[in-house]
């Protein structure tokens, strides 16, 4: 009995039992993927400064060493090990469970960090210059190659540990029913991930051979497997960031579920499709034919992009009934102003939403099109279009929960809280005009990874129209931002972990701060009642007009990048 | 009537595979509309725009795509800018571009409203051509020559900008193609 207390706590919030080796492999990964935000904040002030023409900080070898520090500190490091916290949180925590084999959990956290370790060094001592992507012919060092693979192989193991987790807490019978919808989606991100990380050991391990000089290795095919892994990997942000905004709607507002199955089936979409989304990498490449770009580009006419216009409706539209169940039903928007707006669990994730949606889906579905992809290649607008997808999208995301996390699991009251009530807003904001700004300059030609668009050391001159000046004075004034305003996450993050005050029993009921407010009073997560027939039966009017605004932007900016497109040569 | 609803983190009890409430319907539907709309454009275009990027695709050797461009310069050389070859081939004929690090070789002239068939290649890592202002952008891969038909639609001179990363200079990798007015 004892032996059973001591490995687990009671969470006096949400009255979830937590698994101790759960709890701890949460922080550490947590802490771990922070500390390599860090790494990437810090290279990103050096590119967005050196892009900025008229700062142009870096010399050529540095930005494009920084460039590729960025790449894989943020989309690979920062995130994935966010996700191995997220896939403890989802598994054990929300399923009452305890964690098999915790010491496995424990080698592949040290395999991740020896990748990561690795891969920083191969790139600082310049032995790896060939940006995140890697293409062949271009060659890192062997070790570098190593580096990732050991962090797959680390990763591989989580994802195994967190459908092991699944089948012991169904043979514990430590939940009623079905699984939550949260860990059912996280369910979702584990299986593309154990898809991604598959094509990921198919694409390095040839790599590493071939830098070994052991085998031979086709750009093309490199490029085509490769983007299995990187595409493929993306739609595990998408799935993780889609579950946590079903997460904290919950934990905020008492967001509900309008309905399980469409949100299921939804998330199955996502996990059906996943090995096609390499092609929109590949659409003016001459390894494959029109017929196969647009059947793969398109996921087979569109169902994963279905599948996040679902959740786009879902997510807000639960928001929306929560809040008319808590008696904001007057007007069409009362649940939206009424809204906890300084509670960054509650804002980040919104702002996540929004310009997830608005932003990042409209451009990459535009981008993604076979045809407009001619005007738009490796151009500025791709850096911008992925900048509020796996940014303001996701690590914006990550960021709201952290507000959760920080509480519910490292029991601590946030540190600098006035800080972190503005921290979203500076951040969505910030990446939001970077990426305007990045958008702007790809529409006039800028090249994406370029160390200078005043081309002076080339044989022809290259002239841009002054207009692009301004297009960059906004990459770079919103880049700084959100730059800041990852920098305060990070302080507010550390400071936290390592000096943050104790949230006890006494300090939720003295509602001290520091505490978001779905914690210091959990919204119902279950309604009942005639009320609850009769608010689902009103629906969610304002969620309609959101959708509908959003729809009709999408169908402006798609046939306005064809009309343009049509303007241009005649090419096939 | 009694009903339930609760929030992501609550496991469900019972039997959750219920029906659709009419407003979710209704949005799946017309977004389910919109992603047909968002694919048939791509098949639409094929047969009735003017801007696809299919091409004439084949494999080569390096060695042989080099001898290729050699030949093709040799044969309709005018002149050198900046020391690289001005090459003006016939309206219509093919014509060869070859991205190497760090140069686009030849300067290209063409004829306004003509149909050429530009290839393009590379003979060591990737390349991207990029020509400004003319927003055409193509993936150039070593050993494989992607053959596009184009037609120029104003007269002018046009940027090759790489925009593949392919090394420490490839921000200094501009090529050019001239545009003239029809015959
Ligand atoms: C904190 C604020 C951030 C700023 C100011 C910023 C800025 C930039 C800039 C200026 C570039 C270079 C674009 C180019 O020259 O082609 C870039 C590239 C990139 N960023 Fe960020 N970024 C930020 C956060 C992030 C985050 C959180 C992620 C991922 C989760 C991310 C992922 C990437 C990737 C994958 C690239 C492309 C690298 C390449 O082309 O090889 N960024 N970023
Ligand atoms: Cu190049
Ligand atoms: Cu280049």
């Amino acid at each position: 009995m004892n032996a059973i207390a001591d490995l687990f706590r009671k969470c006096p919030v949400t009255g979830l039992k937590v698994d101790k080796n759960a709890e701890n492999l949460i922080k550490a990964n947590a802490v771990v993927a922070v500390v390599f935000m860090l790494l990437g904040v810090i290279a990103a002030f050096g590119i967005v400064l050196t892009r900025w023409q008229a700062v142009h900080l870096l010399n050529a070898e540095w930005y494009y060493r920084l460039l590729t520090s960025h790449g894989l500190n943020m989309l690979i490091f920062f995130i994935i090990f966010f996700e191995m916290a997220v896939l403890y949180f989802a598994g054990p925590v929300l399923l009452n469970s305890r964690l098999p084999a915790p010491k496995l959990g424990w080698v592949s956290f040290g395999l991740m960090m020896l990748g990561a370790i690795l891969v920083n060094v191969m790139v600082y001592s310049g032995k790896a210059d060939v940006l995140f992507t890697s293409y062949p012919p271009l060659m890192a060092d062997p070790l570098y190659y190593v580096g990732i693979i050991l962090f797959a192989v680390g990763a591989l193991i989580v994802c195994m540990l967190f459908m092991a987790t699944l089948v012991a807490a169904k043979k514990d019978k430590t939940y009623p029913g079905s699984i939550p919808l949260v860990t059912f989606g996280a369910l979702t991100a584990t299986i593309i991930a154990i898809i991604t990380l598959i094509h990921g050991a198919l694409i390095y391990i040839p790599t590493l051979l071939w830098s070994l000089n052991l085998m031979k290795m086709d750009p093309e095919i490199y490029r085509l497997i490769f983007w299995a892994l990187g595409h493929s990997s993306q739609q595990i942000n998408v799935a993780a960031m889609v579950s946590i905004w079903y997460l904290l709607a919950g934990l905020t507002v008492g967001g509900v579920v309008l309905n399980e199955k469409i949100s299921r089936v939804a998330f199955v979409l996502y996990i059906l499709f996943i090995s096609m989304a390499s092609a929109h990498h590949l659409l003016v490449d001459p390894g494959m034919g029109s017929a196969w770009k647009i059947w793969n580009t398109s996921y087979a006419m569109y169902l994963a992009v279905l599948a996040s216009m679902i959740h786009g409706f879902t997510v807000p539209a639960g928001i929306e009934i929560g809040q008319r169940l808590k008696g904001f039903v007057n007007t069409r928007f009362e649940w939206l102003s009424k809204a906890p707006w300084s509670d960054p669990g509650f804002s980040g994730m919104m702002l996540s939403l929004v310009i997830f949606g608005f932003m990042g889906g409209i451009t990459g579905v535009t981008l993604g099109t076979e045809q407009i992809n001619i005007i738009a290649h490796n151009t500025m607008r791709i850096p911008g279009h992925f900048h509020v997808t796996v940014v303001g999208g996701t690590a914006l995301a990550f960021m709201a929960v952290t507000y959760y996390v920080l509480p519910l699991i490292f029991r601590k009251r946030v540190a600098f809280w006035g800080m972190a009530k503005v921290q979203p807003y500076f951040f969505g904001a910030g990446i939001s005009v970077m990426a305007v700004g990045m958008i702007l300059q790809g529409m006039y030609g800028i090249p994406r990874r370029h160390w200078d668009s005043s081309f002076a050391g080339s044989p022809f001159p290259v002239q841009f129209p002054d207009i692009v000046n301004l297009f960059q004075a906004l990459m770079g004034i919103g880049g700084l931002l959100a730059a800041f305003g990852a920098v305060m996450f990070i302080t507010i993050a550390v400071a936290t972990v390592f000096f943050g005050k104790e949230m006890t029993a006494d300090s939720i009921k003295n509602g001290e701060s520091g505490i978001p407010q779905g914690v210091l009073k959990l919204s119902a997560q279950v309604h009942q009642g005639a009320n609850v027939a009769a608010v689902h039966k009103e629906g969610a009017k304002g969620t309609m007009i959101l959708v509908f605004i959003f729809l009709v932007a999408f169908i402006l900016y798609f046939f306005v990048n064809w009309k343009i497109l049509s303007s241009t040569w005649k090419v096939g | 009537m009694d009903m339930e609803m609760h929030s992501g983190i609550v496991s469900p009890e019972g039997i959750w595979w219920k029906p659709a409430a009419s407003q979710e319907k209704r949005w799946i539907t017309i977004a389910f509309i919109w992603c047909l709309v968002l694919f048939g454009m791509m098949p639409f275009w094929h047969i009735k725009g003017g801007q696809n990027p299919s091409g004439i695709r084949t494999r080569v050797i390096e060695a042989d795509y080099q001898a290729r461009v050699d030949r093709f310069i040799k044969d309709y050389q005018v002149g050198t800018e900046n020391g690289i070859p001005v090459v003006e081939p016939p309206a219509g004929s093919d014509v060869y571009l070859l991205g190497h690090m760090w140069e686009w070789t030849p300067v290209i002239k063409l004829k306004k409203g003509v149909e050429y068939t530009l290839h393009l290649s590379s003979v060591d890592v990737n390349h991207g051509f990029s020509l400004y202002p003319a927003k055409l952008n193509f993936q150039v891969i070593p050993g494989y020559d992607y053959g596009l038909k184009i037609t120029p639609s104003i007269a002018g001179d046009f940027n090759i900008i790489c925009n593949e990363f392919c090394g420490i200079g490839h921000h200094n990798m501009v090529g050019k193609i001239i545009v003239g007015e029809s015959l």
